[in-house]
C-alpha cells in the first residue's frame, strides 16, 4: 500500500468535495471549531466546559454498558449490581467510572457555574445561553436523582422515599400526586422501573439536546473572557476578532487537552483508590438492599444535593396556614432555579468580577461561603444549633440574589478595558 | 429535690440500655485489613466455611472467584472447603433455609457479602470477639457491639467461655493522670471496674492469641469478600495513573507549541 504522498491529500479532497455537495461537514466544522474565534484570555476558569462535556460523554458510555448487566426488578437490581462489581468483565470499573463520574459531573459544572458568576458570563447577550445552562442543571438533578434509586440500596430507598414525600406537602393535590410519581402506595418496582427509564432513555435525551443546543447557542454569541469585553468589537478586514484565536486548534489541543488529561488523572485516583470517597460518593447503607422496614440511622441525599437539602430543612416556620415542609419545599425549588434570574437583576455597568466594586466581591464570597456551610449542613443530622446557622446561611443565599440589583448599580466599579487583558 | 433528680436519672438508665440495641461504649480495637496476605485469607475461608457458612451466605461471592484471588487450586478447594456438594462455579450460600431460620433464631441471619462494608472491619473484628455468657438470653451468651442479637457464639468451642468480670483498674484522678499512693512511692490505686469479658482458663481450643488471630482471618476475610475487585483495582490503578501522567506530558508539551503562536 506504499501510494506517492501526494496522491492521499488529492483522493481526501476529492472525498470531502463529494460530502460537502450532500452534507455541510467542512461548514460545519470550521463554524464549530477551526473558525470559531475564542477569546484569547481564557484561563483555569474556562476547562470546565469542556470537562463536563468529557463527563457526560463518560457517563452515557459507561451507562450503555452497565444497562447491559442491570436488571431493573425489585428482586434483581441490587444482585445484578454486585453481579456487575463481581462477574462482569471490568464492571467494577464501568460501575466506579458511572459513580465517581456523577460526582465529578456536578464539581465541574458547579465550578462552569462559577466561572459564569465570576465573568458575568450570563450577561447580554448570553441571557438564553444561561437559561439553557440552568435547565441542564435542573435536568441533571433530575438525572442524578432517577439513577440514585437504581442500585436499590437501603438508602437509595429511602432518599428517594423522602424527596418524593416532598410533594406530598404541596397542598390539595400533594397525597395523589406523590402517587401519581411513584405509581404505588409506597417506593416499589413499579417506581423502581419508571425511574430506570427516565434515567436511561428519557433524561439523558433531554440533556444531550439541551447540551446540543448550549452549544449552538454559544457558538452564536460567542464566549464571554474573564475581563468581560466583547471581542466582536474590534475585527480585522477578514471580519476575525482581533483577540479571537481559532477554537481549533489553538483551545482544544493547546488548551483543554492537557486540562482533560490532568482532570483524568485526578479522576482515575479516586476511582481506583478511593471510588467511597469515604461514605460521600456511594454511602455506607447502600450496601445493604433497600428494605422498607429498615430505615437508616440517618438519611442524606448525596453530597451535591446537600446545599438545597439543608435548605429545605432550615424552614421551620409554618405560614399561611401551610405547612413549614411545604415551604422548605418552595425554598429549596427556589434555590435551584433563582439563578436562572441574574441577567436580568445584574445592573452593573460592567461583567467581569474583575472591574465590579466590593460589594459584588463580597456578596459572592458570602454566596460561595453560605453555599459550601448548607452544603456541609445537609450531611450532617438536624440539630437546632444546625437549624439555626442554616436559616441565617439560606437568608445569605438568597441576599446574593435580591440584593443584586441594589448593590451592583450603587458600587464603584473600575474601568472595563476595551480590548482583552492577558494575566 | 436533687436526690430526687437523681433518682429520677437512675431509672432511666436501664430504658436506655434496653432502647439501644446497636452501639456503646465498648472500647473497639483497631482492625487493619491486608488483603495481600493470602495465607490469612486462605485460613479466613477456612474458618467462614467451618463455623459461619452453616447459617450465613455469602451470595453474591462465588467459590471459584473465591479460590482464584486467593490461590486455593480448585480441586483443594472443592474437597475441603465445600461441603454441601455445591459446583466450584456456584455462589457461596447456606443449606440453612431461610423460614426455619426465621423460626429457629427470631430472625434470619444476614447474607454477609457485603458485611465489612456495611458496619465496618472494625465492627466485624469486634464484634466477634465480644460475646459473653448471659443467661438470660436464648443462646446464653450476649454481645457487647451488638447487645441483645439474636446469635449463639458461633466461636465458642475456639475461644473458650467468655464470662463477665470487673478488674482492678488504676484510678484515674482529676487531670486525667493515674492516681499514686501517697505511702507507697510508685504505686498506684486501684478501682474495681467491671464490663470486661475474661475468658475462663483452658476452656477453648485456642490460646487468646491465637483466637485474636482467627478472628482477624475471618474479618479479613469478609473484608476481602466485600469488594474481591479491590486487588485488581489497586493494581490496575497504578499502570492507569502512570500512563496519563506520561500522557500529560506530551500532551502540555504539545499544547505549549500551540500557544508559542498565541500573543
Amino acid at each position: 500500500m506504499q501510494e506517492s504522498p501526494s496522491r492521499f491529500p488529492a483522493m481526501w479532497t476529492t472525498f470531502m468535495s463529494w460530502v460537502d455537495r450532500r452534507f455541510p461537514l467542512t461548514e460545519t466544522f470550521e463554524y464549530h471549531m477551526s473558525k470559531y474565534y475564542a477569546p484569547k484570555n481564557f484561563n483555569f476558569w474556562y476547562y470546565f466546559g469542556v470537562l463536563a462535556t468529557v463527563v457526560l460523554v463518560l457517563q452515557l458510555v459507561t451507562g450503555i454498558w452497565l444497562t447491559m448487566s442491570y436488571v431493573p426488578s425489585g428482586d434483581g437490581a441490587f444482585a445484578s449490581v454486585e453481579y456487575i462489581m463481581r462477574d462482569v468483565e471490568f464492571g467494577w470499573l464501568l460501575r466506579y467510572l458511572h459513580t465517581t463520574g456523577a460526582s465529578a459531573f456536578f464539581v465541574v459544572v458547579y465550578l462552569h457555574m462559577f466561572r459564569g458568576l465570576l465573568y458575568g458570563s450570563y450577561r447580554e447577550p448570553r441571557e438564553l445561553l444561561w437559561m439553557i445552562g440552568m435547565a441542564i442543571f435542573v435536568a441533571m438533578m433530575a438525572e442524578g436523582f432517577f439513577g440514585y434509586l437504581l442500585p436499590w440500596g437501603n438508602m437509595s430507598y429511602w432518599a428517594a422515599q423522602v424527596i418524593v414525600s416532598l410533594f406530598g406537602a404541596i397542598p390539595v393535590i400533594g397525597e395523589d400526586l406523590m402517587q401519581w410519581i411513584r405509581g404505588d402506595f409506597l417506593i416499589s418496582e413499579v417506581t423502581l422501573n419508571r425511574f430506570f427509564a427516565l434515567h436511561v432513555v428519557a433524561l439523558p435525551l433531554v440533556l444531550v439536546m439541551l447540551v446540543f443546543v448550549h452549544i449552538v447557542a454559544l457558538h452564536h454569541v460567542g464566549s464571554n473572557n474573564p475581563d468581560g469585553v466583547e471581542i466582536k468589537k474590534h475585527k480585522d478586514a477578514d471580519g476575525v476578532p482581533l483577540d479571537g484565536i481559532p477554537f481549533h486548534p489553538y483551545y482544544t489541543i493547546g488548551h483543554d487537552l492537557p486540562g482533560i488529561v490532568l482532570f483524568l488523572i485526578v479522576f482515575c485516583a479516586i476511582v481506583f483508590y478511593l471510588p467511597e470517597m469515604g461514605g460521600y460518593f456511594i454511602e455506607q447503607p447502600n450496601f445493604e438492599e433497600a428494605n422498607p422496614l429498615k430505615t437508616p440511622t440517618h438519611i442524606a441525599p448525596v453530597w451535591y444535593y446537600t446545599p438545597f437539602y439543608a435548605m429545605l430543612r432550615a424552614a421551620t416556620y409554618p405560614l399561611f396556614g401551610l405547612d413549614a415542609k411545604f415551604w422548605g419545599f418552595m425554598v429549596m425549588a427556589g434555590a435551584i432555579v433563582v439563578p436562572a434570574v441574574l441577567p436580568w437583576i445584574d445592573r452593573s455597568p460592567v461583567k467581569s468580577m474583575r472591574y465590579k466594586g466590593r460589594a459584588s466581591k463580597f456578596m459572592l464570597g458570602i454566596f460561595i461561603i453560605s453555599f459550601f456551610i448548607l452544603g456541609y449542613l445537609g450531611t450532617i443530622a438536624p440539630s437546632p444549633g444546625a437549624t439555626a446557622l442554616a436559616q441565617v446561611c439560606t437568608v445569605l443565599y438568597f441576599a446574593y440574589f435580591v440584593l443584586m440589583p441594589w448593590y451592583t448599580r450603587v458600587e464603584k466599579t473600575k474601568p472595563e478595558p476595551d480590548r482583552v487583558t492577558m494575566r | 429535690m436533687k436526690r430526687s433528680t437523681l433518682l429520677w436519672v437512675l431509672l432511666a438508665l436501664p430504658a436506655f440500655g434496653v432502647a439501644s440495641t446497636e452501639g456503646n461504649n465498648w472500647p473497639m480495637e483497631a482492625f487493619q485489613p491486608n488483603i495481600r496476605d493470602k495465607p490469612s485469607l486462605q485460613r479466613g475461608t477456612k474458618l467462614f466455611v467451618n463455623y459461619c457458612i452453616g447459617c450465613h451466605s455469602l451470595k453474591f461471592q462465588r467459590y471459584e472467584r473465591t479460590a482464584d484471588d486467593l490461590e486455593i487450586p480448585h480441586d483443594i478447594f472443592l474437597a475441603n472447603l465445600v461441603f454441601t456438594g455445591q459446583k466450584i462455579g456456584e455462589l457461596m450460600t447456606t443449606a440453612l433455609p431461610i423460614e426455619a431460620s426465621r423460626a429457629w433464631f427470631g430472625a434470619a441471619p444476614p447474607d454477609l457479602t457485603m458485611v465489612a462494608k456495611l458496619r465496618g472491619g472494625e465492627w466485624v473484628y469486634n464484634y466477634l470477639k465480644a460475646f459473653y455468657v448471659d443467661e438470660s438470653r436464648p443462646f446464653g451468651v450476649n454481645n457487647k457491639v451488638f447487645e441483645n442479637v439474636a446469635m449463639p457464639h458461633a466461636l465458642l468451642d475456639l475461644q473458650g467461655t467468655p464470662v463477665p468480670a470487673c478488674h482492678q483498674v488504676p484510678k484515674v484522678a482529676a487531670n486525667g493522670g493515674e492516681v499514686r499512693d501517697p505511702l507507697v512511692p510508685g504505686v498506684a490505686v486501684t478501682e474495681e471496674k467491671c464490663g470486661f469479658i475474661d475468658v475462663v482458663d483452658g476452656s477453648g481450643q485456642l490460646t487468646p492469641e491465637e483466637f485474636d488471630q482467627a478472628v482477624y482471618d475471618i474479618t479479613n476475610f469478609l473484608y476481602y469478600v466485600a469488594e474481591p475487585a479491590r486487588i485488581e483495582r489497586e493494581r490496575l490503578g497504578l499502570y492507569v495513573l502512570l500512563f496519563l501522567v506520561v500522557l500529560y506530558v506530551f500532551t502540555a508539551l504539545l499544547g505549549r507549541e500551540y500557544n508559542k503562536e498565541v500573543h
